[in-house]
């Protein structure tokens, strides 16, 4: 099977992982790769773990990211680190929620992008297809500061060696 | 058309509305519940019925009259439609029926992982099974078509990760209109007395092998040449982990789940070596092929259990039983911070009530720090269960116990709890408390017919829960706010379970997430109403 990239995104119910991959596989889409989204997100409202993994690539088969094969892990929520950190495969990227300055970000809420944005610098998806990507999944007024978590993301993920983890 | 990223759940509203579906009706219910509300927002005439059998006989109404008819609900909701379901198989309809049943294997969202393919076998009724959303859209079509040529209901069985994955997927230019409903008399066709369900059964049948012939040569069930070692059948998204586990294998995958095309499958485990079942769930394909003398082989019986997936595929496939790695620890739901429903809890708690619980957010009462309940099984079961309780324990324990339910539960199935309540009262009396927080909250809060709003949120008729029990003769009715005054809540409750009344206490405040939507689809109504329904849009 042609290369597939499979990146799982997790947090908690509420915090926009769900948004996050939404993103992503728009992105992808947009890109013109086939991508396939699963997540599981029955009761995630009541703050419950979510997970969604997003495959992209020539052609992709199964929606899920079969165990231990991720190629890049984002976790918004700290507690979600060591509980998934077993779905990366052997050198994957984990990007967890402490790769951006909480403090910094224009909006707490806006991590999810900020997060993207790192993993955005390690996918061949142009920035100009994110930006799309990340405004057709929001309304107008939430996108000056999400462009800016995305940018903030993406920069700091090109000043950091490719071994952060 | 444009190649869009779609839900399985979304691609079925779309392709319902391509179709020229004149209603779509069902109960909400995860993974069901996107499909009637993407329908409506993408104009078609959606409604939420109060639960699955009426949603299923308003949906057989329609398609006697000749219309195109969508019916959904999660599997649990199959149970109760039932009734209808199986005889609806006798009758068969004018129009096309199609009743989407959304399997949930692995319970992300559900009490149980029943498998809706026994359904189909069971009452006789065509299905069709998609393992993506372009499918989710061609499917949902051509069991509408099959249903339109062969006069029978159809099932188009989902499963969560069909309903919930988005796949690319494009629509279709629209079908051809069905002609307009009107009414044809049919008596021996439609009155299901025993001399006209006879030859009604015998039609079932013929019919039933008629569309075995066209199974048997469908090109809806896919087949993958390999290197005829290894053969596998497969079905729903086991296809999609199946081609990707094992790219060298022969794959036969069977879209038309009934009737099953036994033959097809016959041939193929002929030309390959060796031939497994992979299917998610129950054996269906496995018994039907073995009872056909088919040499096929069966998943081991511990991937019965929860959903398939690729790792998994590849277990089966080379014969690998040792135990699995256990899945990431889960963070379990909770009660919001802020959900009217931590005062009655807490009350129930404190009082050691035996809790007869039910279906809903408020199941949550069975987490730290409450673990207040004591039973979940069904939808309404609580009134019937904390009755019976109360007919046989000791009377100091008769007096503990409490039934629980959510407003939505209420008028699904709890309306029937409640009459036997007053019909079979126990010697203590009994305690039902409704946990009106003004919306379906479980499932993504939708309306129901107690909010008096419609599925689009527009104005509609009232089922009021208290009207409804005093006008059943309960002896005595009360409307608490728990969240404003827990004390008096506290009392109350004490006073009842002491008392050998029957007593309906209706606890009612709005669900937090819902309650700045309910207030403006409310001031919408109330504004619509001042204008005399003429104001412009
Ligand atoms: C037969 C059946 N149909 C649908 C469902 C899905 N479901 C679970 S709970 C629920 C309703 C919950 O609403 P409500 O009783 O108002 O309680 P709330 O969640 O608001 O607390 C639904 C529709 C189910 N479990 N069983």
């Amino acid at each position: 099977m042609s290369h597939i990239v499979n990146v799982v995104v997790a947090g908690l119910g509420g915090q926009g992982a769900i948004k996050a991959s939404d993103i992503l596989a728009d992105a992808a889409c947009r890109a013109g790769h086939d991508v396939k989204k699963a997540e599981i997100h029955g009761m995630s409202q009541r703050g419950g773990s979510v997970t969604s993994d997003v495959r992209y690539g020539k052609k992709v088969l199964s929606p899920m990211v079969p165990h231990g094969e991720a190629d890049f892990l984002v976790v918004l929520s700290p507690d979600q680190v060591e509980v998934q950190r077993p779905v990366l495969r052997p050198h994957g990227i984990l990007i967890g929620p402490d790769f951006v300055d909480e403090n910094e970000l224009p909006n707490k809420r806006s991590l999810n992008v900020a997060l993207l944005g790192a993993l955005s610098h390690h996918l061949d998806i142009p920035e100009a297809i994110w930006m799309e990507a990340v405004h057709a999944a929001l309304p107008k007024r939430l996108h000056e500061v999400n462009d800016r978590a995305f940018r903030m993301g993406r920069e700091k993920a090109a000043a950091t060696p490719r071994h952060h983890r | 058309m444009q190649r869009q990223l779609m839900s399985g759940d979304e691609a079925v509203a779309f392709a319902a509305v391509d179709a020229g579906v004149a209603l779509g009706t069902g109960y909400p219910g995860t993974p069901s519940t996107e499909i009637l509300e993407t329908f409506a927002e993408a104009g078609g005439h959606a409604q939420w019925a109060p639960n699955e059998k009426v949603a299923f006989e308003v949906g057989l109404g329609a398609a006697f009259a000749g219309a195109r008819v969508l019916v959904t609900m999660k599997h649990v909701g199959v149970n109760v439609a039932a009734d209808p379901l199986f005889t609806s198989a006798y009758t068969g309809v004018s129009g096309a029926f199609v009743l989407v049943a959304a399997d949930d294997p692995g319970m992300s969202s559900s009490q149980n992982e029943q498998d809706s393919r026994r359904y189909a076998v069971a009452a006789g009724i065509p299905m069709i099974e998609p393992s993506n959303s372009q499918e989710a859209y061609d499917f949902l079509q051509a069991a509408l078509s099959l249903s339109e040529r062969f006069k029978l209901p159809v099932m188009l069985r989902m499963t969560t990760r069909v309903c919930h994955s988005k796949t690319l997927m494009e629509r279709r230019p629209p079908l051809p209109a069905a002609p307009a409903p009107h009414f044809v008399r049919d008596i021996a066709g439609r009155v299901m007395v025993p001399g006209y369900a006879r030859p009604a059964h015998k039609r079932l049948r013929e019919r039933l092998a008629e569309i075995l012939k066209e199974n048997e040569a469908s090109p809806l069930n896919a087949e993958h040449p390999g290197d005829g070692k290894l053969g596998i059948v497969t079905n729903g998204i086991a296809y999609k982990h199946v081609l990707e586990a094992a790219p060298q294998a022969s794959v036969l995958r069977i879209a038309t789940i009934h009737p099953f095309p036994v033959e097809r499958v016959r041939a193929f485990a002929k030309s390959v070596e060796r031939c497994m079942i992979i299917e998610e769930g129950d054996p269906v394909f496995f018994e039907q092929a073995r009872a056909a003398g088919i040499p096929v082989e069966n998943k081991p019986e511990m991937f019965r259990f929860g959903e398939l997936s690729v790792e998994r595929v590849r277990r089966i496939v080379a014969g690998d039983v040792s135990p699995e790695p256990p899945p990431p620890r889960a963070t379990p739901p909770r009660l919001c911070d802020a959900c009217p429903y931590h005062p009655v809890y807490d009350t129930l708690r404190r009082l050691d009530c035996i809790v007869a619980g039910d279906i809903g957010c408020y199941t949550l009462g069975v987490m730290e720090p409450y673990r207040a309940m004591d039973s979940c099984v069904a939808m309404g079961a609580s009134i019937g269960v904390g009755l019976g309780l109360r007919h046989v324990l000791p009377e100091a324990e008769a007096r503990r116990v409490v039934s629980i339910i959510g407003d939505s539960t209420f008028v699904h199935t709890g309306v029937n709890g409640l009459i036997e309540m007053i019909y079979n009262p126990p010697a203590t009396g009994h305690v039902l408390i409704v946990l009106d927080n003004g919306t379906t909250a479980m499932t993504g809060q939708q309306e129901h017919p107690g909010t008096g709003r419609s599925l689009d949120h527009d104005a509609a008729g009232k089922f009021s829960i208290e009207g409804f029990a005093r006008a059943c003769g309960v002896d005595q009715v009360d409307i608490v706010d728990p969240v404003a005054d827990p004390k008096g809540f506290e009392e109350l409750l004490k006073n009842r379970l002491a008392s050998n009344d029957l007593s309906v206490v209706v606890a009612r405040k709005p669900c937090i997430l819902a309650a700045a939507d309910i207030r403006g689809w409310d001031k919408q109504i109330a504004e619509k109403a001042a204008c005399g329904g003429g104001c412009p849009t």
